[in-house]
């Protein structure tokens, strides 16, 4: 009796095994199809995989920033935590708007984004911005680099 | 019992886990192919194939953008409802006394509508044209041309505006279409219509640039603007000379004036386009110079072309295309305006709602103060002024005029040249009220020189 309900329970946990790796390697293969890895790394052209980026990485070959920051040096936190929140925050609104197609265009960057964004403005620019940076208005986030300098990135900003 | 529950909720979860998973993939996949295949040439597209319908068997999503220029649209200043500017403003009816515009003159309508609107308006069913009006009104016209000439493209251009427009329909079968704008093989932008050619080339010229080839020479940014400058521009389209754009001193509407004031028909006569009905004035008929209008505004001076704001580019999935919908930009402020401008859509359209307003307010008393010329005249005129006496007053009625109804013709309602279109109205009403003041002197003299007279007697 007991062997016969271990053998059974075995079968539940063979049967749920056979599934998970179904479901894995149908994600799996999802994973590498749609260049889910390109995601982990820091070039600019994954940034353009799903094409709406396809205008920002185009002005961004050609902008002043070109030679000293990728798309991720400016958009990302550069702490190893939460670089990888941010890429899992950015991924997961990313991909659930391109694939339901429902987001307003032209696109806006978000609230949490132009922080991210103002903040790496200042990191990389520290020594040249610190006497601008203690401004009252950039502590309350109501002066932000990007609304002069525009297109230091790329076109379109804001 | 509890094990069946088991494996069915096993089975039931993996089932849903692999459909999304799959549903997934395929959409990733789709959008993969849509950034993948930008067309397929499933026709062979050449210069001899004119219909757009073919054309749209290459090009679905442009085709489907193209045929939408039928549908029904409104703004606060326009719309292709065939609304009559005649009813919404009798003034109209005054200013073109005498002229077919004063019979029938209706609000413009989309593309696809081009050559239908021509052949259903009193102005060619009760009027004589030439085939002149053919030039913006039908497709394939490098084609039409061609045809008619023989081969040779100004031949047949000279040939076909000279004929009667009735007899010009019979080369016309499509309105405005692909191969206007696109060359066949490339799909690159290029213009064939050679008033425009003619036009832009003494345009150049006097800006220094010898032989100027918009399609050799013209940056693609500039092509974007030139494809729709071919047709919405000021131009002579009557009987006396072939259909010419007035740009040899530039596109300022003064050096326009100056050009067709220094300009003499063949028959020794000075330019016009009218004689006016009720004052006998020869006057100026403006026809649409929205591409003259946008090169005097703050879009144009930023390297901003028609394209980018009446046909925007869109994207549909993964692919990108040129909204082929060539429609007013307050139908689609998102794509049309937001793209440069940083600000909701509520705050462009409000933006653009206080120009056309104060447009239209300055407009009306453009039209207003021309009114009230016209109607002095008429009083000078049953007094019995020699009309050599009227010959200033009638030179400041053609000026006042020109102006008004170039920005009344224009289609943007100020828009594309607010500060322009101000000053134009400034001036127009400036001359309205000389002419009025010039009109009163005479007929204070007159009647002051007939008391006298009685007197005498």
């Amino acid at each position: 009796m007991a062997i016969q309900s271990l053998f059974q329970k075995r079968n539940l946990v063979v049967l749920a095994m056979i599934c998970a790796g179904i479901i894995l390697g149908l994600g799996g293969f999802i994973f590498i199809y749609a260049k889910g890895y390109s995601y982990l790394s820091n070039d600019p052209l994954a940034c353009a995989n799903c094409h709406v980026m396809q205008g920002y990485y185009d002005s961004w070959v050609k902008s002043s920033h070109h030679r000293a920051a990728a798309c991720n040096d400016c958009h990302i936190p550069h702490g190893l935590v939460e670089k990888y929140l941010a890429k899992a925050r950015n991924g997961y609104n990313h991909s659930k708007a391109f694939t339901l197609q429902n987001f307003p265009e032209p696109i806006r960057i978000t609230r949490a984004n132009i922080e991210d964004l103002q903040h790496n403005c200042i990191e990389c620019h520290a020594t040249m911005v610190s006497d601008i940076s203690a401004h009252r208005d950039v502590g309350k986030g109501q002066a932000r680099c990007t609304q002069c300098h525009r297109s230091a990135g790329h076109l379109n900003l804001d | 019992m509890n094990k069946i529950f088991s494996y069915g909720l096993i089975m039931v979860l993996t089932a849903l886990l692999t459909g999304a998973l799959v549903a997934f993939l395929l959409n990733i996949r789709e959008r993969k192919e849509e950034g993948r295949v930008r067309n397929v040439d499933i026709v062979q597209l050449n210069e001899e194939i004119t219909d757009p319908a073919v054309w749209g068997v290459n090009y679905p999503r442009e085709y489907d953008g193209y045929k939408k220029t039928s549908i029904v649209t409104h703004t606060r200043f326009g719309g292709s409802e065939g609304i009559s500017k005649l009813d919404s403003d009798p003034r109209l009816k005054t200013i073109f006394a005498g002229y077919a515009f004063s019979v029938d003159y209706n609000n413009r309508r989309g593309h696809y509508y081009s050559l239908l609107d021509q052949q259903e308006t009193l102005r060619t069913k009760n009027f004589k044209q030439t085939g002149a009006c053919l030039q913006c009104h039908a497709g394939g016209l490098k084609q039409i041309y061609e045809k008619a000439g023989n081969g040779d493209l100004m031949a047949g251009f000279e040939k076909v505006c000279a004929m009667p427009l009735k007899d010009a329909w019979q080369y016309a079968s499509h309105p405005v279409a692909c191969v206007d704008c696109h060359e066949p093989k490339t799909m690159g932008l290029r213009v064939t219509r050679p008033a425009f050619l003619n036009g832009i080339k003494v345009l150049k010229e006097k800006e220094g640039v010898k032989d100027y080839d918009p399609n050799a020479m013209a940056s693609r940014q500039e092509m974007r603007t030139y494809v729709c400058a071919q047709c919405h521009v000021e131009y002579y389209c009557g009987p006396k000379a072939t259909l010419f754009y007035p740009w040899n001193n530039g596109l300022k509407i003064e050096e326009i004036e100056s050009y067709y004031d220094s300009y003499t028909f063949k028959d020794g006569h000075r330019f016009y386009d009218f004689k006016h009905e009720l004052t006998g004035a020869e006057v100026v008929k403006a026809q649409h110079p929205e591409f003259e209008m946008w090169s005097q505004g703050v879009h144009a001076r930023s390297g901003v072309a028609c394209a980018d704001c009446h046909m925007p580019y869109m994207r549909e999935g993964a692919t990108k295309v040129t909204d082929h919908h060539v429609q007013s930009p307050l139908l689609n402020v998102a794509r049309a305006c937001l793209q440069c401008h940083h600000f909701t859509e509520r705050e462009m359209l409000e933006r653009v709602n206080t120009i056309q307003d104060r447009n239209m307010k300055l407009l009306s008393r453009a039209e207003d103060a021309l009114v009230s010329l016209i109607s002095r005249v008429v009083e000078v005129k049953k007094q019995g002024v020699s009309e050599e006496l009227l010959v200033p007053v009638y030179a400041l009625q053609r000026k006042a005029q020109w102006r008004a109804d170039f920005v009344n013709a224009e289609n943007s309602m100020g828009f594309h040249a607010p500060q322009e279109a101000a000053r134009i109205l400034g001036e127009a009403i400036d001359y309205a009220r000389q002419g009025e003041l010039l009109a009163q002197a005479l007929f204070i003299k007159t009647s002051s020189n007939q008391n006298n007279v009685k007197v005498e007697k």
